[in-house]
This record gives C-alpha cells, sequence and structure tokens, in this order.
C-alpha cells in the first residue's frame, strides 16, 4: 500500500496537437478510492496509463509511496490492475489467470493455491476455478478480472472502467460489491470512469476531468452540490444541474418579466448565470416571491416525476414527488431552495460564491 | 381462408422456392466441382492406380520396387533428417524475427520486406543462387581463399555433411520468411490487453513470450507448422540444383523414377508415400495441439 503523487503531468499523443493531459497534478492518499470522471476524451484513461506506466509522460512526474514510477517499466511497479476488456488470458483456466501475478512475483505454489482459494471464495468463483474463460459469461469473466487484481499485494489497484461492459442490473449489484471488496482490502485505489452515479457511489474522492486537467477534486457529494463550475455542474447527476441567466439589479435576481428571486448581498449588478439541481426546485400554490414557469413535459419516473419547464424562455428540469400532479401547458409557481442555489460567471462558467 | 391457412400456405410457399432455389447455387459452383474433379481427383485416383498396377490387375509389385531401391531407405533417412533439424531451427528464427519485428524498430516496414522476399523468388532459382555460392569455385570457397582456407567440396557426395548443411542453409533462407509473415499476422492478432496485463501484473519480457505470446500464437504456430512440415516433405528444386542425385530425398526419388528411369508406377508409389506422411504429420499436429480452452461448459 502505498500514496501516488502525481506532479504537473503532460502527454502528448504523437501526431495529436492538443495534449491529453495538461499539466495535471494530483495527490491520492494511502489506502484511499480515487475516482477519475470526465467524458470520453478528457485524458482519464491516458493519466491511468501513465500510472501504470503503460503510456510515459512528456513531462511531470509520478510516485507511488515515495519512489519516482515516472518512466519505470509497469512490471516493476509493484500494481494491479482490471481492464474494460478484462484481459482475461483465454488460454489459461480461471485458477491460473487468477493467480497469474503471484506467478510473476515468484510465489510458492501452495501460497498462490491459498490465495487463489481465497480470491475466488470472495467473488464466487469457486465452482469455475478449472474452466477456461470462454467457458464463462461476461460477469463471471469480469469476476475472474477482479480477483485477479485484488489476490496481488500491490502497492496501487488500477480499474479502467470495469464495470462498462456489464448489463445495467449486474452493473448495479457488481458495484456495491467491488466498493465492499475495496474497502476489505484497503488498497490505494484510481477507478477511471465515466459513470457519474459509479463515480459519486464509489470514490472516497472524486476528480472530475474535461480536456486534461482536473476540473473539480472533492468527495462525491461535495461536487454533487457544489460544482466548482458550470462543466462539473452539468456533467454530475441525473439529470444534471440546471442553469439559468439572469440580471442582478436591486438585489435580486432577475430571469424574465416577474420572475426573479433573491441576490446574495455580495453579488455585484450585472449578468450572472445560476446553477440549481432539479430536486431542490419544488412546486406551491401562488406566491408572488415564487418563480413562475409554464410546464412543458411531465414524465412520471416512478421514485418522482421529472417536469421540463419554461422559466422566461429558459428550459429546466424540476423534480416533484410522485404524489404531486401537474399536466403539460400548466403555469406552476417555482421554488427554489436558498441553499442549493449556485452562482457562476455566464462568461466562464466558474463559480461565484459557494451559495446565495 | 383463415389466418392458419395463410400462413400454412407460406410456409408451403415458402419450401418450395427454397429447394427451387438450390439448382442455380448448384450450377453456380458446378464449373469449380468439375474442374476439381479434374484436375484433383482423377489424377489422383489414377495415380493410386498407377501405384498398385501389376500384369495381373492389382498387386504391391511397384511398391516393393520402390522400397527395394537402394535410394529408397536414404532418401526416407534424409527426409525426415532435414524436416527434424530444419523445422525446429526455421521456427526459432522466424519467431525471433517476428519479435524483433512487432518491438516496431525504426525501418521495420523495410526489414520486413527483406526478410520477405525469398517468398517472391522462385525454388529453383535460389537453388542455382546457393549453388553459385556452395559450388567448387563459388562465392564461399573464394572468400576462404583470401584467407588461406579451402577449398572445400562443399556438395560433393564424399561430405555427406556439408552436403546437408548447405541444403540446410538454402532451405532456412528460402523458406523461414513463410514461417515469419505467419508469425508476424499472428502476432498482430493478439490484443494489445493481454501482453499490457502480463506487464502490469509483474511479468517479465520472458515470462510474457512464454505464458502470454507463445500460447496465443499457437493457432498460428500450428498453421505454419502444417504448411511448413508438407512442404518440407516436398522438397525438391533446392536439394536437386545443390546435389543432384548425391543427396535423394523422397520427392528427388519420385523425380529420378518418372525422368531418368521412365517408370511413372514406382513415381506414383512414390508420391503416395510423400501424400500419406503428410497427411499424417497434418493429422498428428492437429490431434496434439488442439485447441481445449473452448470445451462446453460442464
Amino acid at each position: 500500500m502505498a500514496d501516488i503523487s502525481i506532479r504537473n503531468l503532460v502527454k502528448t499523443y504523437p501526431g495529436n496537437t492538443e495534449p491529453a493531459t495538461k499539466n495535471i497534478s494530483l495527490h491520492v492518499e494511502d489506502g484511499e478510492f480515487m475516482v477519475l470522471l470526465g467524458p470520453s476524451g478528457c485524458g482519464k484513461t491516458t493519466l491511468l496509463r501513465m500510472i501504470a506506466g503503460l503510456e510515459l509522460p512528456d513531462a511531470g512526474a509520478i510516485s507511488i509511496g515515495g519512489r519516482d514510477m515516472t518512466y519505470l517499466p509497469p512490471n516493476r511497479r509493484n500494481l494491479s490492475m482490471v481492464f474494460q476488456s478484462y484481459a482475461v488470458f483465454p488460454h489459461r483456466r480461471v485458477r491460473q489467470n487468477i493467480g497469474f501475478g503471484l506467478m510473476t512475483r515468484k510465489m510458492p505454489k501452495d501460497e498462490i493455491a491459498r490465495k487463489v482459494a481465497w480470491a475466488a471464495e470472495l467473488l464466487q468463483l469457486t465452482p469455475y476455478l478449472d474452466r477456461y474463460p470462454a467457458q464463462l459469461s461476461g460477469g463471471q469473466r469480469q469476476r475472474v478480472a477482479v480477483a485477479r487484481a485484488i489476490v496481488v499485494d500491490a502497492d496501487v489497484l488500477l480499474m479502467d472502467e470495469p464495470l462498462s461492459n456489464l448489463d445495467a442490473l449486474l452493473r448495479l449489484n457488481f458495484r456495491a460489491e467491488l466498493k465492499k471488496i475495496v474497502e476489505h482490502i484497503g488498497t490505494t485505489t484510481v477507478y477511471v470512469t465515466h459513470d457519474q452515479v459509479e463515480a459519486l457511489s464509489l470514490g472516497d474522492r472524486v476528480a472530475v476531468m474535461e480536456a486534461g486537467k482536473i476540473a473539480q477534486l472533492g468527495h462525491p457529494m461535495e461536487v454533487y452540490d457544489r460544482p466548482a463550475d458550470t462543466f462539473v455542474g452539468g456533467f454530475i447527476g441525473s439529470p444534471p444541474m440546471n442553469f439559468l441567466d439572469g440580471q442582478v439589479a436591486d438585489g435580486r435576481i432577475i430571469f424574465g418579466e416577474g420572475a426573479s428571486i433573491p441576490a446574495p448581498a455580495a453579488v455585484p449588478p450585472g449578468p450572472i448565470r445560476i446553477g440549481i439541481r432539479a430536486e431542490a426546485i419544488s412546486i406551491a400554490a401562488h406566491r408572488p416571491d415564487l418563480v413562475p414557469a409554464v410546464v412543458d413535459v411531465v414524465e412520471p419516473l416512478g421514485a418522482a416525476t421529472l417536469l421540463t419547464v419554461k422559466v422566461a424562455d429558459q428550459s429546466l428540469k424540476v423534480q416533484i414527488p410522485p404524489s404531486q400532479r401537474v399536466s403539460s401547458g400548466e403555469t406552476v409557481f417555482l421554488h427554489f431552495a436558498p441553499d442549493s442555489v449556485r452562482l457562476y460567471d455566464p462568461q466562464t462558467g466558474l463559480g461565484l460564491l459557494a451559495s446565495v | 381462408m383463415t389466418r392458419t391457412e395463410l400462413v400454412r400456405e407460406g410456409a408451403r410457399g415458402g419450401r418450395a422456392s427454397r429447394s427451387r432455389r438450390l439448382s442455380p447455387a448448384l450450377l453456380l459452383i458446378s464449373p469449380s466441382i468439375i474442374l476439381m474433379l479434374l484436375l484433383f481427383a482423377w489424377p489422383m485416383v489414377a495415380g493410386i492406380l498407377q501405384a498398385f498396377q501389376s500384369p495381373d490387375g492389382l498387386g504391391l509389385d511397384h511398391i516393393e520396387r520402390m522400397v527395394g531401391d537402394g535410394q529408397f531407405g536414404p532418401a526416407v533417412r534424409n527426409t525426415l533428417l532435414l524436416i527434424v533439424v530444419l523445422l525446429p531451427v526455421q521456427f526459432v528464427l522466424a519467431i525471433v524475427m517476428a519479435l524483433l519485428l512487432h518491438q516496431r524498430p525504426k525501418g521495420q516496414g523495410l526489414y520486413f520486406y527483406l526478410w520477405a522476399v525469398p517468398i517472391a523468388v522462385s525454388d529453383l532459382a535460389a537453388g542455382l543462387v546457393w549453388l553459385a555460392i556452395f559450388t567448387d569455385n563459388g562465392y564461399l570457397n573464394s572468400a576462404l581463399s583470401t584467407i588461406g582456407v579451402g577449398p572445400v567440396s562443399w556438395l560433393s557426395y564424399t561430405n555427406p555433411t556439408s552436403q546437408f548443411t548447405a541444403i540446410l542453409v538454402a532451405e532456412l533462407w528460402r523458406a523461414t520468411s513463410l514461417v515469419m509473415v505467419i508469425v508476424v499476422s499472428g502476432l498482430q492478432g493478439i490484443p494489445k490487453d493481454y501482453d499490457e496485463a502480463a506487464n502490469v501484473f509483474g511479468a517479465t519480457y520472458w515470462t510474457r513470450l512464454r505464458h502470454v505470446w507463445l500460447p496465443l500464437l499457437k493457432p498460428s504456430l500450428q498453421v505454419a507448422l502444417i504448411l511448413r512440415t508438407i512442404l518440407a516433405f516436398q522438397t525438391f528444386a533446392v536439394a536437386q540444383a545443390l546435389t543432384g542425385q548425391d543427396f535423394p530425398l523422397l520427392v528427388g526419388e519420385t523425380y529420378r523414377f518418372y525422368t531418368a528411369l521412365q517408370n511413372p508406377n514406382v513415381a506414383s508409389a512414390l508420391a503416395l508415400v510423400v501424400m500419406f506422411v503428410s497427411m499424417a504429420a497434418a493429422f498428428l499436429y492437429l490431434r496434439v495441439l488442439r485447441d481445449g480452452t473452448k470445451g462446453a461448459a460442464r
């Protein structure tokens, strides 16, 4: 076990003009579960592969447990990894697949057998130990890949979108299981995903990446509640955060004719963008201080009902309890929970103040 | 008409049209079937009949003549010896060349084409080139004379070891590239993830070679092995150019019986021996190297 320290990492793939990672620095604590989250092409996998040694950076340094690893080949870094494609060796039985990392570490045979049995038990693979991967289902192959990764006493466990090839139900079940297993073994973990639900549910901390940079680094709820910029707010959450453009004047943020909310005292007059989560907006009976809106679409989702409403020609999503009956075309009045309103610069998209 | 009747009607119509559709398919492949029968099946049957022809119908006269010939034993021995020595050396060389290319050195395309050139050279031409090197007044002896060695009669029947070595070297040069091309394509077909996974889990280059690449190359190696064994049983032109009849091989004997001795029956018998051992070798490889990883789930 060890901490990971990444300093000013730059990597440009040959033939590309735009760097895949732009001067990234990141510190992962010993035993921490760090999630790298971002859309395709944001550099998250490149960053992971540089930690693994499968790509070499153009500049910057990586150290694991205080030892500089920047240019060390992967096999000398004492790592383990779960690949997106699983990369379970097709010519080796499940038993030999799980024990691969132990074999390369020249562990005695009886100890390999003991550890493989332990990992197989943990991942419910015991009945399949003598099968070949071609005789397993996708979910089972995934378990083999995870068992192979946790069985070695590695300094760092790397996971590259390990759940993305599973179907939705399997993914949900295995996510919880994976969290339990990783908590149990306690290895420092770096987990790459583009799925924000996975990131929030698994990570001790989440690094949201955009275009080769870390846009925000923080605890999952912090990233969810207080997005550092409009990109993070728009990427995390389902539905994503709502953004509304308005003008600050006379102590209020005005979205349009008769639609305004109180502005915090410190906000200077001028254009502003607010961000608010769908579940932080409620609808109520008409009161003059509420924001009038016209219901566009009503989507009952079971646990909640999702509304798409229009406020002064701007569209936003509102989540209401399923017991509340609303029909499209109706005018409703929105209450924005004051603690949940975030303020952003409409030009740069960067957060202005923590809250109203 | 009711709905079920309609469905049944449709099903019947489908069946009828399918059987009618079969005949144009047969019509389309019939030229190739006829060609195969004419050029492959018929000569083979004729060859087998020829080998077993005897004055009173069918018999083993020609087989006895073939086995009784003084050159037959040496020919079998030489052919087997060539295969046993040539193939392992050839495969090691080809795998090393393919692995070197797989490291993506500078100018890998150039190396690949240079190494693949012998495939394009006709085997008789290759034999003549090597004859120019190994013959008494050849390049090798003149090179050796500059350092005061030789001349050596490399290809003389009094020097069977150097005869064999010359044929071995020429065959290595000529046929290793075929194996290399197959191994290169096999390596390219292995997903990069397996190597990366092995690397991340601490495997050194040798461990990866032994536990990842070679096992995953098995299908390619199997193809190359079958192909090369069959072709090695047919080694002829290079040996013929280098040593004539002095170093008998099975196909060389077939040629000698057919041309010099004007005995097509024994030549057919020899050709059958070559065919039989080739088939037996291919069968053996398929059995021994069978892929056991895709069996049904137990």
